[in-house]
């Protein structure tokens, strides 16, 4: 026998993720999933924001990686509060990791929480982990036909980080082509050209980070 | 190489759909897909047989429908499915009522979900 079902086949991590959404709503926490490719500079970038914004907002970060807690310590080291995830292998976070690792992590007096997802620029698009947003980073030496080649994560994200973007001198990179990648089928998608390396275009993001976060505590 | 995790939550609700329907051999699931979930219908396949050899779903037939992706246009909203480039390029989609190009929202198209099963 036919039997209907009409189940959204990733509805459990889905349930977890809105159980996440509602221990960060009452928080007031910010959440920001942040995906990449690997070495495109999540890290760097986090290192960065959490120094130059340390004096003004609290932030904590969980890191996921297959292995190693190398992201963990570098980021450790600017003070935030820091988790490694590490996956043993698996190619993103879902929400029961992000969950079972709350454990460990002292959520009080928090203004963000960011999420660094495992380097990946196809499976973490696909699980919810309680975030408000969804950040993508692309850095000018992949190249500009990325969002066209990968659109999944582009269509998820609310913003786009070009990051390297000082390197663009030494690069036959587009940015047009990849502005235009990515808002053909997203048309919410906010984009900032930025350097974590150098500084340059984070003023941008950071103002973007302020705003959210008042955003967020206002709900 | 998220079809593993995806395939595990699949077999997760064929096994309650067939203990609540009290049914014991599965003949076919199906599932329907979207165009933009980043899922590869052979990875998908492949893990599905893995997870299923040896327990009362081996044999069953996954048939995968592929949802096509459906936007709405960034400018005039007229609602529009893009035709799949050759290769992989996946980025040019004029608007057919208007010729907008960019900005369209997607209104179909990240569909994941188990539509039926048939089992006996």
């Amino acid at each position: 026998m036919e039997i209907p079902v009409v189940r959204k086949i990733l509805e459990s991590n889905e349930n977890t993720a809105e159980q996440l959404q509602a221990i960060f709503a009452e928080k007031g926490i910010l959440v920001l999933n942040l995906m990449s490719s690997p070495g495109a500079g999540k890290t760097s970038l986090l290192v960065r924001t959490l120094s130059d914004l340390k004096d003004e907002l609290s932030m904590a970060v969980i890191e996921g990686d297959l292995q190693t807690s190398n992201d963990a310590e570098r980021i450790a080291a600017t003070g935030a509060r820091t988790l490694q995830i590490n996956t043993e292998g698996a190619c993103h976070l879902d929400s029961a990791m992000v969950l079972e690792s709350l454990k460990y992590l002292d959520l009080e007096d928090l203004d963000i929480l960011f999420i660094e997802n495992v380097g990946n620029l196809v499976c973490p698009a696909a699980f919810k982990v309680g975030e408000d947003w969804k950040i993508t980073l692309l850095s000018l030496p992949e190249g500009d036909d990325k969002p066209e080649k990968y659109p999944t994560m582009f269509a998820e994200s609310r913003v786009l980080l070009l990051n390297k973007i000082d390197l663009l001198p030494h690069l036959e990179f587009d940015r047009e082509r990849a502005r235009k990648g990515a808002l053909t089928i997203n048309r919410a998608l906010t984009i900032f050209e930025v350097s974590a390396a150098t500084g340059q275009g984070l003023k941008a993001w950071y103002d973007w980070l302020r705003q959210e976060v008042l955003n967020k505590k206002s709900r | 190489m998220h079809e593993m995790s995806i395939a595990q939550s699949l077999v997760k609700i064929v096994r309650e759909e067939m203990a609540k329907n009290q049914v014991e051999s599965l003949i076919k699931v199906t599932v329907c897909c979207g165009r933009i979930n980043a899922v590869v219908p052979d990875a998908l396949h492949m893990a599905f047989e893995a997870l299923t050899r040896d327990t009362p779903l081996q044999g069953a037939e996954l048939d995968i429908v592929h949802v096509p992706l459906r936007l709405a246009c960034g400018q005039c909203g007229s609602h529009f499915e893009p035709e799949d480039g050759a290769d992989t390029v996946f980025f040019h989609f004029p608007c057919p009522a208007c010729g907008q190009d960019i900005g369209h929202e997607v209104v179909q198209g990240r569909e994941l979900h188990v539509e039926s099963i048939e089992a006996e």
